[in-house]
């Protein structure tokens, strides 16, 4: 079973190299985290702060819309598109299930995205060191929760996005609610709980409703994990108090929950596909 | 030992039925052509019988095992209509792929690409590839691992008659190695005797099944007899055999096949004003349209 997996897997990667999207996501993380981290060379001392941290709470809220369109880039053409192409049946027919085929493009998909993240944010640990010697590497740590909890969110939406492809069926349609589902989960979400937030006045729903709803969300989970697991980070977010008012397991239990529920969507999704 | 048996076979898509009652049968070493009409139910057993889909009345069983169960899938081998891969990768890589995925050596990738002529392409991107050469690719991973039952949708579309030789040899080297053979075609010319039995739907019912020479026999169908009278015996023999039709110079006449040789008779009788003769049997593609007409 593993070593089919694996196989999926690995032809998954062959496919994801070819069709350049390995290369596209790595140059748009490096590229991102380049501007970040040399338009982010702000004082930092003034924050108590090392440079790193800084560059890390900036890379923070940039992952949180980037990384999620990045994983529904790349898998939400997984099953619409072998639909679409007719290898759908034959693939079904061999002795790997659904649940196996499915593992395997996650696999392959998750290690493109893991290249990205660790790439694009390497790039801004070394402009951060070289700017201000080894006094960033006390962010070191901050780099690697990002890395981390990057990877779990992508896993989050390339699962999601594997959902999309089976409800749609059709690459199009599987595009269209991708991106519909990026807009809920990383724009509106936050807005609606803002406008919650102004209209309770503090409230019950501020107090006891709203730090749930947050966690809720694994793209706002992942920014207070973030911002709460580092001192300095959070300090150079400037966000620090609102982070810390929730309790740091609760985003990370999100993190952590939020891909194999997601996995578990995308399989039963898979599952009414008939092809 | 039967290695596919199906019983009472039904599928429906919301009330329309798109089969209905089948039963069939398929022993090891045995190939059998299943003919039909598009949407006549052909593919949609197929995909029954992989497990693709579910039945909504009927069994069918895998060597004893569920359609689309490990053991059933582990058995049996697939080549579906139009076979598709992805267009970036070379033959070489899926079908080492698929080796993997049966627990194969995904060396072999490169013997199983020659044997079926894709030596020279087999690293070549499988989009560069014309409908035949995808059609071969196909073929190709349908031979992993000697199945013990091979599922063939349409096969030979989109293959050059030569290599439909081919094709139809390598089968005929599968079946007597053992393995069972269900292979659908729509032209009961294009599988003529290569295969030992044949199963015609129609509307999703099976409206027959024997060897080629059963259902010859049971069509029925008359032969055509062109004749060509010698110089000026054409109204000599238009007298001779008064039902035949007459066209440009020839006379031309059916005969059922019960009275072929009361028809010998009457031809060496009017051998002095017959110049020529043809006797041509019913057209294989006659004797499908009839049976398969009949039904509906």
């Amino acid at each position: 079973m593993i070593s089919r997996i694996l196989s999926t897997a690995r032809i998954e990667f062959l496919i994801a190299l070819r069709n350049r999207w390995v290369t596209i996501a790595i140059a748009m993380m490096m590229l991102f985290s380049l501007v970040l981290s040399v338009a982010g060379s702000a004082p930092s001392g003034a924050l108590g702060a090392d440079r790193l941290s800084v560059t890390v709470a900036s890379l923070t809220s940039l992952s949180v819309y980037l990384v999620p369109l990045l994983a529904l880039l790349i898998s939400f053409d997984a099953v619409a598109g072998e639909v679409e192409r007719g290898t759908l049946p034959l693939h079904l027919t061999y002795p790997l299930g659904r649940g196996g085929l499915l593992a395997g493009k996650l696999a392959a998909q998750l290690l493109v995205v893991a290249l990205a993240v660790t790439l694009g944010y390497a790039v801004a640990a070394v402009v951060a060191v070289q700017a201000s010697g080894a006094a960033a590497l006390a962010g070191l740590p901050a780099l690697f929760r990002l890395i981390w909890t990057s990877v779990l969110l992508g896993a989050v939406f390339l699962s999601l996005g594997h959902a999309m492809s089976s409800l749609s069926r059709r690459p199009s349609g599987a595009a269209g609610m991708a991106i519909a589902l990026w807009l809920v989960f990383i724009v509106l979400y936050d807005l609606g709980l803002l406008a919650a937030v102004v209209a309770d006045d503090g409230g019950a729903f501020t107090t006891r409703v709203f730090p749930w709803l947050l966690v809720a969300n694994p793209a706002d989970a992942f920014r207070i994990f973030n911002l709460a697991a580092s001192d300095a980070v959070g300090a150079a977010s400037g966000l620090a108090g609102a982070a810390d008012a929730i309790a740091i397991w609760k985003p990370l239990a999100s993190l952590l929950l939020w891909p194999l529920a997601a996995a578990l969507l995308a399989r039963a999704a898979f599952g009414r596909v008939q092809p | 030992m039967t290695i596919l048996s199906i019983s009472k076979l039904t599928k429906r898509y919301g009330r329309s039925p798109v089969l209905e009652g089948v039963d069939l049968a398929l022993s090891p070493g045995e190939r059998v052509a299943l003919l039909g009409h598009n949407g006549a139910g052909k593919s949609t057993l197929m995909k029954l019988v992989l497990g693709l889909t579910r039945a909504s009345a009927g069994r069918i069983e895998v060597a004893g095992h569920a359609p689309g169960s490990a053991v059933a899938r582990a058995l049996t081998a697939y080549l579906p209509e139009n076979v598709a891969f992805h267009p970036s990768l070379s033959a070489r890589e899926q079908i080492a792929h698929y080796l993997r995925l049966r627990g194969k050596n995904p060396r072999d990738a490169a013997p199983l690409l020659e044997r079926v002529g894709l030596g020279d392409a087999m690293d070549r991107r499988i989009g560069t590839y014309s409908k035949g050469m995808r059609q071969r690719v196909g073929l190709a991973q349908a031979l992993i691992g000697r199945p013990r039952l091979m599922v063939l949708d349409e096969p030979t579309s989109g293959l050059d008659p030569v290599s439909r030789r081919e094709f139809y040899a390598l089968l005929e080297e599968l079946a007597a190695s053992g393995s069972a053979i269900l292979l659908s075609s729509h032209a009961l010319s294009e599988v003529e005797t290569k295969t030992d039995r044949i199963v015609i739907l129609s509307r999703g019912r099976k409206v027959a099944e024997g060897t080629l020479d059963a259902l010859r026999t049971e069509a029925a169908l008359p032969l055509t007899v062109h004749l060509r009278p010698r110089e000026g015996q054409g109204p000599a023999l238009a007298a001779a055999f008064p039902e035949a039709q007459r066209r440009a110079d020839l006379l031309t006449l059916t005969c059922p096949p019960a009275e072929k040789m009361a028809l010998m008779a009457r031809l060496s009788r009017a051998n002095g004003a017959l110049a020529d003769f043809d006797l041509l049997p019913p057209s294989l593609d006659d004797i499908y349209a009839q049976i398969s007409g009949r039904a509906a």
